[in-house]
Parts: C-alpha cells; structure tokens; sequence
C-alpha cells in the first residue's frame, strides 16, 4: 500500500470535517472524529471515497480512571482502491457509553455492534436488534471492559431449571497464578519460551490470600 | 476317523436350545457392544471422533458405530470439546432427554477440566452438570484414545449389577 494514496482521503476528511484530527497509527491511516459526526463521516467515505467495505466495528477501554473512557472505532475497506481506513470517535458518557449506529449504512455493523455492545458496553443508538451475540442474554457484565477480571465473577447458569438440578455456577476460573505468558525479554530461549505463571502468590494448592 | 471332543463345547443335543448364564451377564452383553454413542461436538475434538468413526479407526468394531443425534435414541454422550456456559444447560437438557441407562464420556482437555480455556465463558470441567464416566486426556486426544475410553467403558458396564439396579 503506497502512502500518497492513502493520505489523499484523510487529507480531504480532514478538510470537510473541521473538527476532525489525525490520529497516530502504525499500519493504516486514521482519524478521530467527534461522535456526533462518526455516522456522516462514514457515509462520506462509503459514498465519496468508495470505502464500501466496513470491516471492523470494536471499542477500546482506556481504564476506569481516565476520560474519555471509551472509544468506538470503525475499519473500512475501499474495494476498488485497496486501502483502509480507521475511524475513532470518543464516546463522550463514561458511565453509559454510547455510539450511533452504522446499520443504515452498512448491514454488516448489525452483528459487530451487537458484539461491542456485549463485550464492552457501548450502546449503539437506533440499532435494529441490539441483544448480546456472544455471552447469554442476562449475563450482567460487560467482559471486556478493563475491571472485569480475566479469571470471570461468579454469577447464575443461563438456564434456572439446569442450575438448581445441577447446583452449578459461572465460577470465576481457577488461574493458577495465570495468566500464563512467556518471557518478554525478547530471547529465544526455548526453556523461557514456555508459558509459565509468573504469579505463584496462589494457585490450587495455595487458596487466593483475601 | 477321530471323532471330535464335543464334551466342553455347547452340545444341543442335550442341551437343548438353552444357555444358561446370569442375566447380569446377558443384560451387560446386550448393552456393553450396542453402545450408541450421542455425539456431542462442540469443537475441534469433534473432527477426532468424526476420525474415529470412520474407515481408518472403525469405531463399529466396538458397536458403537451408530451415531444418535436425537437423544432418546442413545447411550452415551460424548462430549467432545469446549463447553462454554452459554451451551452448558443445553448439554444437560439433551442428557435428561437420554433414557436410561447412559452413560457419559468427556472426550479431551476441555469437556474434562476447561482445559486451557481459564475463561469466564467456559464451563471447567463438564462434570459440574453430568456425570461422567470416562475421562479422555488429549488436546485434542487421538482416536485410539478414544476407542481405549470406549473399552473402558465397556469394561465398567460389564461389572455393573445391573439386576440389582434394575430391581431396586
């Protein structure tokens, strides 16, 4: 992908949409844009600049300490010219994140907003169906948002009738120390390599100190 | 001319047409190489028992080669792959469909213990809603391992009272 190519929209995005800003990128062109102009934005490049392609609809958690918390962020693809593009927009509500929908642009976003609703709790606004895809529907958290623990919290079995028969749970799983990553000392060393517990505070043996 | 020693072998001559033996045995015979597997897929080790079943391992040399997707029809359920939470009470549901006697075979890492899946979606271990049986070891285990859990489970139907379980 040659550059001068792919900097022409950015540059002509940049020009029609006053109050949008270059964003740092290491592969593709990107730009943020207020959330309020995220949808006209899209429809400009699918319309104008034949990116006809919405590839990616996902979100990013920045921390529960920082504002703008939440970022929707959207890929698309030009067909005919063979590039990509990044679309970032700030959700401006930390506590109930929120994004227009792109459905009526691209019916592809149905299902990738319906899975960036599930996992991260933005809300697309005017969604057609907008239910969890992934996790079942009354799971009360949002798993990938950054205070939701990689090991899960205890929570009911989807089913009632199976939970109470089975006395089963959501149980948070046992890490063992986890997660298991190999060294990032960036060596290759074979015996280093292999993915280990790098916490041995507590593991199966050793319950999790309070 | 020698005449075959027909003494220690079935002779109907004087026997008639009766075998004698417990019906303990001939209940576990009838059940132990008819074994109708439910094949519970739900993922890659699904392709294994897809393997076994097939021309190369030939799971029909165990008789248990009539794979039931409807429930009611067979005898054991195994459970080859991932359980997340969210197919965890479907699992359990076509298990109550089985009649009995069933049996359960938990068929590599995951449908065993969560295998490496420490997830808030996956279901560690599918022995928290059914009782299994035989557990496989493996990610995914291949099919000799498989039909080894069969055996072993044929085994254990074979010393089951059965009778006993009936009548009670």
């Amino acid at each position: 992908m040659s550059d001068t190519v792919a900097a022409e929209p950015v540059a002509d995005l940049l020009a029609k949409f006053s109050e949008a800003t270059p964003r740092e990128s290491l592969d593709h062109p990107a730009v943020n844009v207020p959330m309020k102009d995220a949808v006209a934005v899209l429809q400009w490049l699918r319309d104008e600049q034949s990116y006809d392609f919405l590839v990616d609809v996902t979100g990013i958690d920045w921390s529960e300490t920082t504002s703008p918390r939440f970022t929707a962020v959207w890929h698309l693809f030009s067909t005919t010219k063979h590039t990509y593009i990044r679309i970032a927009a700030d959700c401006t509500d930390d506590a109930n994140p929120s994004a227009p929908t792109a459905t009526g642009l691209f019916p592809a976003a149905d299902w990738h907003e319906r899975e960036t609703f599930d996992l991260m709790g933005i809300t697309f606004e005017g969604h057609p169906d907008l239910r969890r895809i992934l996790m079942w529907d009354g799971y009360p958290h949002h798993p990938l948002r950054k205070e939701f623990p990689l090991a899960g919290i205890e929570t009911e079995l989807p089913d009632i009738e199976v939970a109470d028969e089975t006395q089963a749970k959501v149980i948070s799983a046992p890490m063992m120390g986890g997660p298991f990553v190999a060294s990032n000392k960036g060596e290759m060393n074979l015996t280093d390599a292999e993915p280990r517990a790098k916490d041995e505070s507590w593991n199966e043996a050793k319950p999790k100190p309070e | 001319m020698v005449s075959p020693n027909t003494d220690v072998a079935f002779d109907n001559k004087i026997e008639g047409d009766i075998v004698i033996s417990r019906l303990d045995a001939v209940i576990n015979w009838v059940r132990t190489n008819s074994m109708w597997p439910m094949p519970m897929g739900l993922a890659c080790c699904a392709i294994e028992l897809m393997g076994t079943a097939s021309a190369r391992f030939d799971i029909a040399r165990f008789g248990a080669e009539v794979m039931r997707f409807s429930p009611r029809q067979a005898d054991c359920m195994i459970v080859a792959g991932t359980v997340t939470y969210k197919m965890a009470p479907h699992v359990r549901r076509i298990y109550d469909q089985m009649s009995e006697p069933k049996w359960v075979i938990a068929m590599g890492a995951c449908a065993s213990s969560g295998g490496m899946y420490r997830s808030y979606a996956t279901l560690q271990g599918v022995d928290r809603i059914v009782p299994v049986d035989v557990y496989v070891s493996g990610c995914p285990p291949r099919p000799e391992a498989l039909l080894d859990a069969l055996i072993k489970l044929q085994d254990k139907v074979k010393k089951t009272p059965s009778l006993r379980n009936l009548t009670a």
